[in-house]
């Protein structure tokens, strides 16, 4: 366990050190979710005259976007570095270490979980700054940057097993339109129930991705809502343990093939 | 200037033929508008009941125009990578040693982002019609909006052009496309510009792009508003760029590829 522990804590330094030193891999993630919060949420501001709209506030409504698409760079950083270390050998040289595959995936995604904190920070920040008010205090200021973080661990977890099922960075960043996709499919420009469109409404229902970001929406303009909280958890918990499983079993297949 | 259309059909013909042997560079750009005409008219449609929203073909038309006019620019920006492609592998270089008459190149890339374009207009149009879209414009309005939209494919384009002409590397994607989402999303995106309040408002009222957007929008619903006035922008950007790309490709030249 020590000894799992340790290569994790190896790996995941390589990681962190190699996405840190590659400022065109960190700067967008931290730049880009800000700049279309900015654009966005002052473009939109009419939605809050909609009747039944939950909030005065749109910067306040739409703030977990920043969030999600964040999460997202995370899981093309994670699956671009993996897909690389594929490219250059460095995976299959690993797998004459005693290292575990497990410790390896934990450790891969390093980099992204370490920058998911850097950015969960930054746009928290850049919330407060501009004067959104999270209802739920210092307690809910704290747990969405938990959440943020975990929802990062996630779909960097994603980004591994799409780079060990590809084996090429070009095969991850053509699944980024799609799970964008997925974000744009949600509940992120209006609430579900304000949503005109019936099979949108319905698509917005059944994606993970809105309960994902209505966890954290809560905390910003309901104060602890558990339903949005348990369901939000419940998915990002799920989206990390169904990824992580994925990518287990990738690894291992592509192990044997090698 | 025989010479040089046949340099500029040879290097449109090179072009499309690559776009359309490797779907990896024609399948994103192709979804990326349709995506966002998906969600904006499927998630944001409650929109045009917000008091003062006044645009009377519903919110389908009023997004469309966007997307289509998004997909333009993006149509030449992705023509954009490719140009930087060519410098990166050297094929741009045995072109400007074989080409008698060098400004067919930028003329080359134009049509081939027009073609690339088309195609994903084609697209974009029958989901907007299976969708159910109004439209209240007749055939001429219509032919002036994809006229507009045309001339910003274009200017995409020849910004994109001479981006790459200048860094020569498809490292310079960023630089070629964020400028020119963000011009786009600083204009009335997803309201009219009256409804838009703070900065947003001033800027977009600064933004060249709002000019075609609500020309774009009057042309769709058969109210024609400020139509010669987007023309006169969109051709003043025309001839900006193009002065852009042709001192890009002089750049491109200087270095020696």
């Amino acid at each position: 366990m020590i000894e799992m522990t340790h290569h994790v804590a190896l790996i995941s330094r390589r990681s962190l050190i190699r996405t840190a030193r590659q400022p065109g891999t960190w700067i967008p993630p931290l730049t880009f979710p800000l700049i279309l919060m900015a654009v966005n949420s002052n473009g939109l501001r009419a939605a809050t005259h909609l009747p039944g709209f939950p909030t005065h506030s749109f910067l306040a409504f739409f703030m977990p976007f920043a969030f999600m698409q964040g999460a997202l760079f995370a899981s093309g950083i994670a699956g671009t570095d993996l897909a690389r270390d594929i490219d250059t050998g460095f995976l299959n040289r690993l797998a004459l270490t005693p290292v575990r595959g497990g410790a390896l995936l934990m450790g891969q995604i390093g980099g992204a979980v370490g920058l998911g904190a850097v950015q969960a920070v930054l746009y928290l920040g850049a919330a407060l700054a501009a004067g959104v008010h999270i209802d739920a205090g210092p307690g809910g200021a704290a747990l969405i940057l938990l959440f943020a973080i975990g929802t990062a661990a996630g779909f960097g977890s994603l980004g591994l097993w799409l780079a060990l099922r590809t084996g090429s960075g070009e095969g991850v960043q053509s699944m980024f339109p799609l799970l964008f996709f997925l974000l744009l499919i949600s509940s992120m420009n209006l609430p579900r129930n304000l949503i005109e469109v019936t099979w949108f409404r319905d698509l917005a229902t059944i994606n993970p991705v809105s309960y994902l970001i209505e966890a954290l929406r809560s905390l910003v303009i309901e104060g602890w809502n558990a339903e949005a909280l348990l369901l939000g958890f419940g998915c990002m918990l799920a989206l990390m343990a169904v990824s992580m499983v994925l990518a287990a079993r990738q690894l291992r297949l592509r192990m044997t093939r090698t | 200037m025989s010479s040089r259309l046949e340099v500029a059909l040879a290097l449109a013909y090179r072009q499309t033929t690559v776009l359309l042997k490797n779907p990896s560079f024609f399948v994103p750009p192709m979804l990326f508008p349709l995506m966002n005409f998906v969600a904006f008219a499927g998630g944001l449609s409650r929109l045009h009941q917000v008091p003062g929203f006044g645009f009377p073909d519903g919110y389908t038309a009023f997004v469309f125009v966007f997307v289509l006019l998004q997909s333009a620019a993006f149509g030449g920006v992705f023509t954009g990578f490719a140009i930087a492609r060519d410098f990166e592998r050297g094929f741009a270089r045995r072109l400007l040693v074989s080409a008698p008459h060098r400004s067919g190149i930028i003329i080359g890339y134009g049509l081939a982002a027009f073609v690339r374009w088309s195609m994903i207009a084609a697209v974009l149009t029958v989901v907007a019609l299976v969708g159910h879209m109004q439209i209240g414009g007749d055939g001429i309005d219509l032919f002036g909006l994809y006229g507009l939209a045309v001339i910003f494919n274009q200017v995409g384009l020849l910004w994109a052009c001479g981006v790459a002409m200048r860094l020569r590397s498809v490292q310079a994607a960023p630089l070629m496309q964020t400028p020119v989402f963000l011009a786009l999303f600083l204009a009335p995106v997803y309201v009219p510009r009256a409804l838009l309040q703070g900065w947003i408002h001033s800027v977009a009222a600064l933004n060249p792009l709002t000019y075609l957007l609500e020309a774009g929008r009057g042309l769709i619903s058969g109210r024609p508003d400020e139509v010669v006035l987007a023309f006169g922008v969109a051709l003043l950007l025309l001839a900006a760029f193009a002065v852009w790309a042709r001192t890009g490709l002089s750049r491109a030249e200087r270095a020696g590829a």
